[in-house]
C-alpha cells in the first residue's frame, strides 16, 4: 500500500505533464500567431486544438533516419537524457496544497526531497548532457557547434542561477520546496502576500532571465539558432527521437514555470482563500487551479518574451552571465543577509 | 580622434535605459498590442483572394459578340519569350479579314510575363485575374479558343486599367 500512492501520484503527473505540454506546443504557437497578426493552427479539431495530436501522430508515424557517420549507441541516447531530465524534474515541485480524499490528507508532491533545491539543480544541469550528446553524436559540425553553444550557455549560466535562489533559501531556511512554498503563505500588515517575488525581486528576474537560457528559448536558443545553425544539436533528428526533443523543450518550460511559481510566486498559495470559508476539498482544488494559473502566466511571459527580443550573440550571453548577472546575484545574496541580520537585530 | 572617428552617439544613455529591463517592458507591451488588431491571414479554401486590375493572372482573348478581337499577326506568338502560343491564320468575310483558325497557349509553358499583352496591336490578348490553374495531364494544360476566349464586358476592369497605365 505504501507504494500504491507514489505510482498513482506518478502516473497522474507524468500523463498531466505530457498532456500539459502537447497543449503549450499548441498554446505557443496560437500565441506566436496571434503575436503576428495571423491565426495559427486552425485546421485539426475545434479551432485547431487537435493540431498537437496529429503531429505526434505524425511524428510516431515517420521514418527514423541516423546519418551514416553518427555514433549510433549515443545519438540514441541523447533524446532520452533530455526527456528523462525535463519528466523527473517535476517530482520535487510541490503543485498544491494538502488535499483531503477518501479520509486521508495527500500531500500533492511526488517526492518530499529535504534537498528539493539541489535536486532541480542537479537535474537541469544534466539536462545538457542531451543536448551536447547529440550534438557529437550526429556527427555533423553544425550539430557540434550547437552543443557547444548549450554547454557553454549552461556555464554562464548555472552559477547565477543558483545563487540567485540563495535569497530564497535564506529567507525560508530550508532546501525543501514544499516548505519554501509553505514560508510563502504568510502576510505583511495583513495584506500583502509574503511572496518572494516581492521580498526577493533581483533574485526574481536574475532567476527568471537563467531559466530562459535553461530552457533554450529566445533570447537565449543559441544551442538550436535556426537562422545560423539550421537546426543545432537537433539537426540530424528526425521521428520521434526529434519528437522527444521537441517535447522535452516544451517540458522544460512548464517545470521552469513551475519551480518560479513555488519559488517566487508563492506555488499553490491563493491570497486570503482561507478566510473565505470553503470546504477543504474545493480550497485545495482551488488551490491546484492557482498553481497552474500562475504557470500559464509564465508560460505567455514566455512566449512575449520570445517575440519581443532578438537572439543574443554569443559574446553578448557570455557578457550578461558573468558580467552582469553573476555579481547581481552575489550582491543580491549579500544584501539579503544584510537585511536579515538587521531586522533580527 | 582621428579624422575618422565619427561621433554616433549624441548622449550617454540613462541608467534606466542602461538595465534594459524598462525598454524591454515597453517593448512586451508593443507585442502584447498587436495581437488584438485585426488578422491578415486569407482563409484559403473558403475565402479567396479576389486579385485587382493590375494582377497578371493568366492570358486570355478578348472577344466582343463572339468575334474575338485577334486578327493573327503572330506578334505574341513571336514574343512570347517561353514559346508558350501558337497562332494559326486564316481569312474571314468581316472587316478585319484574318482571324486565328487556332490559337492555343500552353499554360505549362507560360510564364506570365504579359509580354503578348505589351505587345498586342488589337489589345486582344490580355492578362486576367484568374491565378487557380489546375491540369491532370500535358494536354489538357494547352488551352485552345474554348478556353481562352472571354468577353470585353467581363475583361473590363483589365482593359480600363490598360488604358490608363499603358
Amino acid at each position: 500500500m505504501d507504494l500504491l500512492e507514489p505510482i498513482i501520484k506518478i502516473a497522474v503527473v507524468l500523463g498531466a505533464l505530457l498532456t500539459a505540454s502537447a497543449i503549450v506546443v499548441l498554446f505557443d504557437r496560437k500565441f506566436s500567431a496571434y503575436i503576428q497578426n495571423r491565426y495559427g493552427p486552425n485546421r485539426v479539431g475545434p479551432g485547431g486544438w487537435m493540431q498537437s495530436i496529429a503531429d505526434v501522430v505524425k511524428l510516431v508515424m515517420k521514418e527514423d533516419i541516423v546519418p551514416k557517420a553518427a555514433n549510433r549507441f549515443v545519438h540514441d541516447l541523447a533524446p532520452m537524457i533530455s526527456i528523462t531530465v525535463a519528466l523527473t524534474t517535476f517530482a520535487v515541485i510541490p503543485f498544491g496544497d494538502t488535499i483531503p480524499l477518501f479520509g486521508k490528507e495527500y500531500n500533492l508532491i511526488i517526492a518530499d526531497v529535504n534537498v528539493g533545491i539541489l535536486y532541480i539543480l542537479a537535474m537541469t544541469g544534466m539536462g545538457v548532457y542531451g543536448l551536447t550528446l547529440a550534438g557529437w553524436s550526429s556527427n555533423n559540425k553544425y550539430s557540434l557547434f550547437g552543443g557547444l553553444r548549450s554547454s557553454a550557455q549552461l556555464i554562464s549560466y548555472e552559477l547565477s542561477m543558483g545563487l540567485s535562489l540563495i535569497g530564497v533559501i535564506m529567507i525560508a531556511g530550508t532546501l525543501q520546496i514544499d516548505d519554501i512554498v509553505r514560508s510563502q503563505t504568510g502576510y505583511w500588515f495583513g495584506w500583502i502576500p509574503q511572496w518572494n517575488v516581492i521580498s526577493q525581486p533581483i533574485g526574481f528576474i536574475t532567476f527568471f532571465v537563467a531559466s530562459f537560457a535553461e530552457t533554450n528559448r529566445l533570447p537565449f536558443d543559441l544551442p538550436e539558432a535556426e537562422p545560423e545553425l539550421v537546426g543545432g544539436y537537433h539537426t540530424e533528428y528526425s521521428g520521434m527521437k526529434f519528437g522527444l526533443f521537441f517535447l522535452s523543450e516544451y517540458a522544460n518550460m512548464i517545470v521552469s514555470s513551475a519551480l518560479i511559481t513555488a519559488l517566487f510566486l508563492g506555488g499553490w498559495h491563493l491570497p486570503f482563500a482561507e478566510t473565505w470559508g470553503l470546504d477543504p476539498l474545493v480550497l485545495a482544488l482551488l488551490k491546484i487551479g492557482a498553481f497552474m494559473f500562475k504557470m500559464f502566466i509564465i508560460i505567455s511571459f514566455y512566449v512575449v518574451i520570445r517575440w519581443t527580443l532578438p537572439r543574443f550573440r554569443y559574446d553578448q550571453l557570455m557578457n550578461l552571465g558573468w558580467k552582469v548577472m553573476l555579481p547581481v546575484s552575489i550582491a543580491n545574496v549579500l544584501a539579503t543577509g544584510v537585511v536579515m541580520l538587521w531586522l533580527t537585530r | 580622434m582621428s579624422s575618422n572617428d565619427k561621433m554616433i552617439r549624441t548622449k550617454d544613455l540613462t541608467f534606466l535605459e542602461k538595465i534594459y529591463l524598462p525598454e524591454i517592458v515597453k517593448g512586451l507591451f508593443l507585442t502584447v498590442r498587436q495581437m488584438f488588431k485585426p488578422k491578415v491571414t486569407v482563409q484559403y479554401p473558403e475565402e479567396r483572394f479576389e486579385p485587382p486590375a493590375q494582377f497578371r493572372g493568366r492570358p486570355v482573348l478578348v472577344h466582343e459578340n463572339g468575334v474575338e478581337r485577334c486578327v493573327a499577326c503572330g506578334l505574341c506568338s513571336r514574343v512570347c519569350p517561353a514559346l508558350a502560343i501558337e497562332v494559326q491564320a486564316a481569312e474571314t468575310p468581316l472587316d478585319k479579314e484574318r482571324y486565328p483558325e487556332k490559337f492555343e497557349i500552353n499554360m505549362i509553358r507560360c510564364i506570365f510575363c504579359g509580354f503578348c499583352e505589351e505587345v498586342c496591336p488589337e489589345e486582344a490578348i490580355i492578362m486576367s485575374n484568374e491565378y487557380l490553374l489546375v491540369f491532370q495531364s500535358q494536354e489538357e494544360a494547352v488551352f485552345g479558343k474554348d478556353k481562352l476566349l472571354k468577353s470585353a464586358e467581363e475583361m473590363r476592369p483589365r482593359l480600363e486599367f490598360l488604358r490608363d497605365h499603358r
